[in-house]
């Protein structure tokens, strides 16, 4: 029996919704002099429970505001739940909005070991797959220019390229395969593909049942924070349709 | 059971500090390239820099107000003691402050160990404090060489470091502090700024306490302070070639010792609500 990769209980996570933002010491003095601080609590999560399998590929499937990057960031330990747990076992890589850990005034080559350090790994490991990265990225000479004048189709290149030469063991894509112009697309989805065939595991959230179909083997779909069908891809994306079309 | 989960959070701790330890390397190597980059003079600005403000302040406090100096021994130097320990602590304070909201695009993205933001603004500030500190090398080795002031250099000056040290400690867990705060309170940036003015005119920088005649309770205001005690330890050692006052050496000790133990407690109670802030 396959190892688990993923594995999410009964978690919850919950938001203090205030009205107003308050984030400076004179509007803080203020309401609590009015007495105004009030906040609502919003549970964006709500006892969400499942597995996942190593090899695995699960979409996430829901509307917006159903909870799905909340669930992500949970997953990927930037966010703790306020009950239950994530276990994740190996290596993870979220590929949500690549480029994030960049610093604009750093060239390519130095933020490729920036970023790497920022993913927990050493500056001898990324020396090794350097190549592979500047190579990936088709950046050609542009790698010694200092970030902030990409272009944001060769910043997304230059973020892919490092996320992707790591070998994760879970994946986290957050409709990322629409990366640069139709050229890249081909080889970045490729590079997903080859990715799928070494067994990696995947989270993939998206709106679109047709690529959940095509590439998830399993599924779960999210309605106000709560788990309301999963199974296999094809059965929850029916289920997902058919709420598309009585909307 | 539970010293045993308490075990395994420790060393859980040093385990991912381990593993990020590259991270805290690389943020402190790009701070400190970052710093000079697109600048003519490049590394040359760590010297200069202080080198200027010092001429500044000896013109002023030297010349124009000069009875704050009477009876120091070598004035630029007293001068510049002060003002490179005070510009570490101000420049590493506020940047490790700035340091969560700044990587706020990261923290929202990918885990990483939040204390290394400020941590590392620390350090990267520290890695310029110490190459600054070669002005004040060259400034007592001219003093030393052209003119007839006598410096008394003895083998105190290799004890230094211990100053160093302390408010190494004493910037961390100020930073660890602020860093936490203004997540929570953007304003505490400009309070700040303001509170590090009253910083430096409360230390003798350009002043000796017995010169000031001041009363018994300005002094203990002043005593207060543990920069006072932390560059008052570091004059001793390279100007006035003597041992420090022990009483200084405790309280600077026992002061930055307490703000790294609430810092580093503030900073881990709270870190899991940055996210929603930030």
């Amino acid at each position: 029996m396959a190892k688990t990769a993923v594995k999410v209980e009964n978690v919850s996570v919950m938001f203090n919704l205030n009205k107003e933002k308050i984030d400076n010491i004179k509007e803080y003095v203020i309401k609590f002099l009015k007495r105004k601080i009030r906040f609502t609590e919003f549970w964006a999560l709500t006892d969400v429970s499942f597995e996942v399998k190593e090899g695995e590929r699960i979409g996430i499937l829901g509307f917006n505001g159903a909870g799905k990057s909340t669930l992500l960031k949970v997953i990927a330990g930037v966010l703790k739940p306020t009950k239950g747990t994530v276990q994740v076992n190996g290596v993870i890589a979220p590929l949500l909005e690549l480029g994030a850990g960049f610093d604009m005034n750093y060239s390519g080559s130095e933020n490729i070991y920036l970023y790497g350090a920022t993913m927990g790994y050493s500056r001898k490991y990324i020396e090794e797959r350097y190549q592979q990265i500047v190579d990936f990225a088709e950046l050609g000479e542009f790698i010694d220019v200092p970030v902030k004048n990409y272009s944001s189709g060769m910043r997304a290149r230059l973020g892919f390229a490092i996320a992707t030469a790591v070998d994760p063991q879970v994946l986290i894509l957050d409709e990322v395969l629409s990366v640069g112009d139709a050229k890249f697309k081909k080889k970045s989805e490729a590079k997903i593909m080859s990715m799928f065939d070494k067994g990696v595991t995947v989270l993939f959230v998206s709106h679109n049942t047709a690529q959940v179909r095509r590439l998830c083997t399993k599924a779960v779909l999210l309605e106000k924070g709560r788990v309301i069908a999963s199974g296999t891809a094809d059965e929850v994306c029916d289920i997902y349709d058919s709420k598309v079309k009585s909307k | 059971m539970n010293t045993a989960s308490k075990k395994n959070k420790i060393t859980g701790f040093f385990k991912n500090f381990w593993k990020y330890r590259f991270l805290l390397y690389e943020i402190v190597r790009k701070n400190v390239k970052l710093q000079y980059r697109n600048s003519v003079l490049g590394i040359f600005w760590t010297f200069l820099q202080p080198l200027m403000t010092t001429l500044v302040l000896v013109v002023v406090f030297g010349g124009i107000f000069g009875k704050s100096n009477e009876g120091i021994v070598c004035y630029p130097i007293y001068l510049l003691c002060g003002r490179l320990l005070y510009e570490f602590y101000t420049q590493s304070t506020k940047r490790a402050m700035r340091s969560i909201r700044l990587s706020a695009s990261v923290i929202k993205k990918v885990y990483v160990p939040k204390y290394i933001y400020p941590v590392s603004n620390v350090l990267s500030n520290f890695v310029t404090f110490v190459i600054s500190l070669l002005v004040l090398v060259a400034m007592v080795l001219y003093y030393m060489l052209f003119t007839d002031v006598e410096l008394v250099i003895t083998p105190y000056i290799l004890l230094a470091i211990v100053p160093i040290i302390i408010l190494l400690v004493l910037c961390t867990g100020v930073g660890l502090i602020l860093s936490t705060l203004s997540v929570f309170f953007k304003d505490i940036e400009y309070l700040y700024d303001v509170f590090c003015m009253l910083i430096f005119y409360a230390t003798p920088i350009f002043y000796t306490v017995d010169a000031l005649g001041a009363n018994k309770w300005v002094q203990m205001a002043l005593m207060a302070n543990p920069l006072y005690s932390i560059v008052s330890m570091f004059r001793s050692c390279v100007l006035f070639g003597e041992m420090w006052n022990w009483n200084h050496f405790a309280y600077a000790c026992v002061f930055s010792l307490v703000m790294l133990g609430i810092g580093s407690l503030a900073f881990y109670k709270k870190q899991d609500k940055f996210i929603l802030h930030i």
